[in-house]
């Protein structure tokens, strides 16, 4: 069910400021693709585009195109709701629904989009916390509120969560920045199963992170600040860590800077 | 280096009884635990001074009602037949009016609040939203007399209608209104965007993102301000005396006759200069207060209760 995504000559705006130029790029189904670079590079704000989450700000607006297996998210006959439906995002923080059971907070998307079938909701909140390794964590204490959980117990809530709703796609904002090294090395198995069924695009200032989990990298830079952020380089992330195109690539990754 | 020379000098001017920076094993200086102790006393203060005013009215009132309430008439029976000088008699007519006014108003001005809060939270933009806002500003300082004399220009002068028992609902809308949206509105900005775009990433659209997770996050918070609206508006005074005639007869019927109220009632009484009047005034107002606390304690009981 996974699709793959081409961008083409992207511009991403705030207002009248251009945060991120000119990107171009593929990314593979059934792939990881991270996105690294320095703060304030523009990575989170391009990875923003790809679910057209970007425009919920009322000073965001987009030009260029997105295509999804070939239909281009940015038509004007496309629904945003249809696209986030379709390309599910994991935040930095995680964020379950305070008010919900974890049964709830897995069975929301599905519920709110009109599932009403109690065994089919049942059936989904199970394989959605075994897709995302919290069922036999959680399998006792499903009536509980999710908010309950530990740190990293919460984030695979937020990608049980996600996965629920059987998207083409799952995006990841810097999923692991705010857990410890236990939780992250979790999410990190998870995300290598999770690429058999998905294209995931994940967004990380962790290097050793991208490293270990993907299998392209781009690389994102700005000149200065005030300037826009632009793709610097993208390649098969073994490639980039030994040996990148881009003297830019080189000195981000060998530590020199950023 | 500049920052260097500005510590230096800070820590020469503390002058007598400064610790030389770095010196961890001084004491505290005299002159700052002296400035702590001040500032200490002084919150003190305020906090008795404030508690002060509550106290004396709560023991005054409960003092001197407290019997009135202890009879069983006192709930059951209205002040038809019993005059100035007859001990007893009892508030049911008023409280039935001031429970009725004031819940037709929550009716009324409840929607009307909390979807102006949710248009500014949500999707307000711009000069309407401003215009909006600016509007609810004004309406929240609005004296309640104003509130009634609109209500009379309105119902009376230009309808034509009667002094009614929703009359003196809708000048009660007026006043509840802007304390509804200010309050909602300040839950709502406490809601985490966070969790807005967790809802919007799995594809649920925006509305349906309001109803389902924004509300019920924001909602003891919303009742919580709901509730002490309503407490306001069942002690205001001004619109009953303009809208309101009392009576001493049960009427349940908002739309026509006098209706009596807590306040009224009061007023009616207070003028009196005999022991039997004294009595029920004080009665009166016990129980407004009562049904303000208890208001109070219920929406907080539900917003204890309610939140999971």
């Amino acid at each position: 069910m996974a699709k793959r995504i081409d961008v083409k000559d992207l511009n991403v705006y705030y207002g009248d400021f251009r945060a991120v130029e000119g990107v171009t790029l593929g990314i593979d189904a059934r792939s990881v693709t991270a996105f690294i670079g320095p703060s304030g590079c523009g990575k989170s704000t391009f990875l923003r585009t790809l679910n057209r989450m970007h425009e919920v700000l009322p000073i965001g607006r987009v030009e260029g195109e997105v295509l999804l297996d070939g239909v281009d998210l940015y038509d004007k006959n496309v629904d945003p709701v249809a696209v986030r439906r379709t390309i599910g995002m994991v935040f930095q923080r995680p964020n379950p629904f305070p008010t919900m059971s974890i049964f709830d907070n897995v069975a929301a998307g599905l519920r709110l989009n009109g599932t009403k079938n109690k065994a089919e909701l049942t059936e989904a909140v199970e394989t959605s916390l075994q897709g995302a390794n919290l069922w036999n964590e959680v399998k006792d204490r499903l009536d509980k509120p999710g908010a309950g959980l530990s740190g990293g117990q919460q984030q695979r809530l937020c990608i049980a969560r996600a996965i629920a709703v059987r998207p083409q796609v799952l995006l990841m904002d810097e999923p692991c920045s705010a857990l410890d090294p236990i939780s992250t090395l979790a999410i990190e198995d998870l995300i290598s199963e999770l690429k058999n069924d998905y294209t995931i695009v994940i967004v990380t200032h962790n290097m050793q992170q991208a490293a270990r989990v993907s299998d392209r990298t781009a690389f994102f830079n700005i000149a200065g600040t005030g300037k826009p952020g632009r793709l610097i380089e993208i390649d098969d992330t073994a490639t980039m860590f030994s040996s990148p195109r881009e003297k830019a690539t080189e000195d981000y990754i060998s530590g020199r800077f950023g | 280096m500049s920052a260097v020379t500005s510590l230096s000098e800070s820590a020469a001017s503390a002058g007598p009884g400064g610790a030389a920076p770095g010196d961890l094993s001084s004491p505290a200086s005299s002159s700052r635990r002296a400035k702590d102790r001040g500032a200490t006393i002084a919150m003190h203060s305020a906090f008795v001074l404030a508690l002060v005013p509550l106290a004396w009215i709560l023991w005054t009132v409960t003092s001197q009602g407290y019997r009135m309430l202890l009879t069983s008439q006192w709930w059951m029976n209205s002040q038809r037949g019993v005059t100035v000088r007859d001990f007893g008699g009892g508030a049911y007519h008023a409280i039935i009016g001031t429970v009725l006014q004031a819940g037709v108003t929550a009716v009324i001005s409840v929607p009307i609040g909390i979807l102006t809060a949710i248009y500014l939270v949500e999707y307000g933009r711009g000069v309407a939203a401003r215009a909006v806002s600016f509007m609810v500003d004004v309406l929240t300082g609005i004296p309640s007399i104003v509130a009634a004399l609109t209500i009379y220009a309105l119902w009376i002068s230009t309808f034509g209608l009667s002094r009614v028992g929703f009359a003196v609902s809708l000048a009660l809308v007026l006043l509840m209104v802007p304390t509804i949206v200010r309050s909602t509105e300040e839950m709502l900005k406490l809601v985490p965007n966070e969790l807005r775009e967790a809802s919007y990433a799995l594809g649920v659209p925006k509305w349906k993102t309001i109803m389902r997770i924004v509300l019920p996050t924001a909602f003891s918070g919303i009742l919580t301000g709901v509730l002490l609206g309503l407490a306001r508006v069942m002690g205001e005074t001004a619109p009953l005396l303009i809208l309101g005639p009392y009576t001493k007869s049960i009427n349940f019927d908002l739309f026509s006759g006098n209706m009596a109220s807590l306040p009224t009632m009061i007023n009616q009484d207070r003028t009196e200069f005999l022991d039997a009047a004294v009595q029920r005034t004080w009665g009166a107002a016990l129980t407004l207060i009562l049904v303000v606390m208890l208001l109070n304690l219920a929406g907080r009981l539900i917003a204890r209760f309610g939140k999971v």
